[in-house]
């Protein structure tokens, strides 16, 4: 085939992506490098100064990222086993398999922030159905307002809204498998528990890590609930990276510093992903 | 033990599906309360508990000026910059997908793998890294509080899916298709155009599904550069959950932006059950 061709069904594509985002990334570098923020903003060279701040005086931080962490680790965990078991559910045999697997569809399909404002009234501490429920227990948590329960929240919404992804991508793995080794299974007499085990998780490794990853990429950016739901509070209890960077950023216009931040955290969240794909693949492709 | 098992699974599916509805029904509920009903603690079942009205959903069609909450303006705002978004998306990277899955790239070290993962890897950026240069880049250009601004920051989220989910489907698409168009005496866009896109239309449904939820439910970069000439539909609402929240329009609210994705699900449902999606995704 031509030699040309090949380039102009590709680049326009790429040229596009570039385009759109090289500015902002040699932007970034550059702006941290420099002190803009609200009093002085402009483009001045202060070299690694902002990198020394980060790296030695910025607990706020790095506390942060190890909450962003917990969170991201938390929530995908109960995403996979969730999703994964919901989709094993409905695979086969069961009544009304189709209505559920559209219910179970749904919440992806619906705004984060949007539905974080109906959660948001969900756990009102004492106007919200929870607490209305709770109540009969004789209990009034501080859904909201105290650093432990508030984390919950955050995963509870988080998994209501996220599992359903996972749930599709394991279905849809689910739904690809070769027949065969399930006669074999089925010949052999296993049980099924040892079907799944030998046969289906097996067959499901590869999709599962690949699935893993992604929901991995997207929580490390958890933002949108944090921002409605909680505004990061109390005090910082839920304050994630994204979040602090947005708050330095774009409300103290503290600039340079985000930028600063923005790409040490962009760097650091490049090479964990990496190790953990690594790692994923030999845990799970083991058998 | 089977019986034990299919007891297991409907209990946990009925609970899950609990789950899953409690938000919708409780928002449903409180969109037709007015502010005693609210304010007097939970209640759930209208008439028995409370007296319905339908205050919470007529606001939505009154201008601004009457007290109402003008949602109509940022709705087709956010069809219009998904849509388009998506389009373009869709377009550049079902080319970019084609040429990736056919033709071998060479450029030193890089490869085809390699280009295919730089596509794939800008859904590793964190929007906030985006933001502060996308704020001071369009504002440089004058893009900032417009449609075009947002759409092409939005092409930057799409893209990386549509190229994701082409390139899959295009490696299953027979080779032979092109070949023959070739043999035929085609050339390779007139073999692309009439031959191979007319089959990667379920291929481009489904990239075009999921760049359209991507698109619709992004809410931070809407939020960070657009103020009051452009709004999209998520920065209204949350423009709402001010401190005394009127809840009931806030949910009606709700319920009318998440409604027609509501569809999508169903579509999504039925590309899952005659298995075109399950290689598209993988």
């Amino acid at each position: 085939m031509n030699f040309k061709h090949k380039f102009v069904f590709l680049l326009p594509g790429l040229i596009v992506l570039i385009g759109i985002l090289i500015f902002p990334i040699i932007f970034t570098v550059r702006l941290s490098l420099s002190g803009w923020n609200s009093f002085n903003p402009e483009l001045d060279f202060v070299g690694i100064k902002n990198y020394i701040r980060l790296f030695t005086d910025d607990p706020r931080f790095w506390e942060s990222f190890f909450r962003l962490s917990f969170l991201a680790v938390t929530t995908v965990f109960l995403q996979y086993i969730i999703g994964f078991a919901l989709a094993h559910m409905v695979w086969k045999d069961i009544k009304f398999k189709r209505f559920f697997r559209v219910l179970f569809l749904i919440p992806m399909m619906t705004t984060p922030v949007i539905m974080t404002v109906i959660w948001r009234t969900f756990f009102h501490e004492s106007l919200g159905p929870l607490n209305d429920f709770l109540s009969i227990f004789g209990v009034q948590p501080q859904w909201l307002s105290s650093p432990g329960l508030a984390k919950i929240s955050i995963i509870i919404v988080e998994v209501w809204q996220w599992t359903s992804f996972m749930f599709l991508l394991m279905l849809a793995g689910l739904l690809s498998l070769p027949k065969e080794p399930f006669l074999a299974a089925a010949i052999d007499g296993a049980s099924p528990f040892k079907k799944f085990m030998y046969v289906t998780f097996p067959l499901m490794a590869p999709i599962s890590i690949g699935a893993i990853i992604i929901r991995l990429i997207e929580a490390s950016k958890i933002m949108d609930t944090v921002f409605v739901l909680t505004s990061g509070g109390p005090g910082t209890a839920t304050e994630t990276s994204s979040f602090y960077i947005f708050i330095k950023g774009l409300r103290e216009f503290q600039m340079g510093y985000a930028a600063t931040m923005s790409f040490t955290y962009l760097i650091i969240m490049i090479i964990s992903l990496t190790i953990i794909a690594k790692v994923l693949t030999k845990v799970l492709m083991k058998e | 033990m089977p019986k034990l098992y299919t007891f297991i699974k409907y209990f946990c599916v009925i609970l899950w599906s609990c789950f899953v509805i409690a938000p919708f029904l409780w928002a449903i509920s409180t969109s037709f309360k007015d502010f005693n009903s609210v304010t007097g603690g939970a209640t759930y079942i209208p008439w028995l508990q409370f007296e319905p009205t339908l205050d919470g959903w007529s606001v939505l069609f009154k201008p601004g000026s009457q007290g109402g909450i003008n949602i109509i303006g940022p709705y087709f705002n956010s069809i219009f910059v998904t849509f388009t978004a998506s389009f373009i998306s869709i377009a550049l990277g079902t080319l970019s997908a084609y040429a990736l899955s056919r033709y071998t790239f060479k450029a030193g070290f890089v490869q085809n793998n390699d280009i295919t993962f730089f596509f794939i890897s800008q859904r590793i950026m964190p929007p906030v890294v985006l933001a502060i240069p996308f704020f001071l880049f369009l504002s440089t250009l004058g893009l900032l509080d417009s449609l075009a601004g947002l759409i092409l920051v939005y092409i930057v989220l799409l893209m990386p899916i549509a190229v994701w989910i082409m390139v899959d489907f295009f490696n299953r698409v027979p080779k032979e298709i092109d070949e023959t168009a070739l043999i035929d005496g085609c050339n390779p866009f007139q073999a692309f155009f009439k031959v191979v896109l007319p089959n990667s239309i379920p291929g481009m449904i489904v990239a075009g599904l999921f760049c359209i939820i991507f698109g619709w439910i992004d809410f931070f970069f809407a939020f960070i550069l657009t103020f009051t000439n452009v709004q999209l539909l998520p920065v209204k609402i949350v423009a709402l959950n001010s401190s005394i929240t009127p809840w009931w329009s806030l949910s009606a609210a709700a319920l009318v932006s998440v409604a027609p994705l509501i569809v999508v699900a169903f579509v999504v449902e039925r590309f899952l059950s005659k298995g075109n999606l399950s290689g598209a995704l993988k």
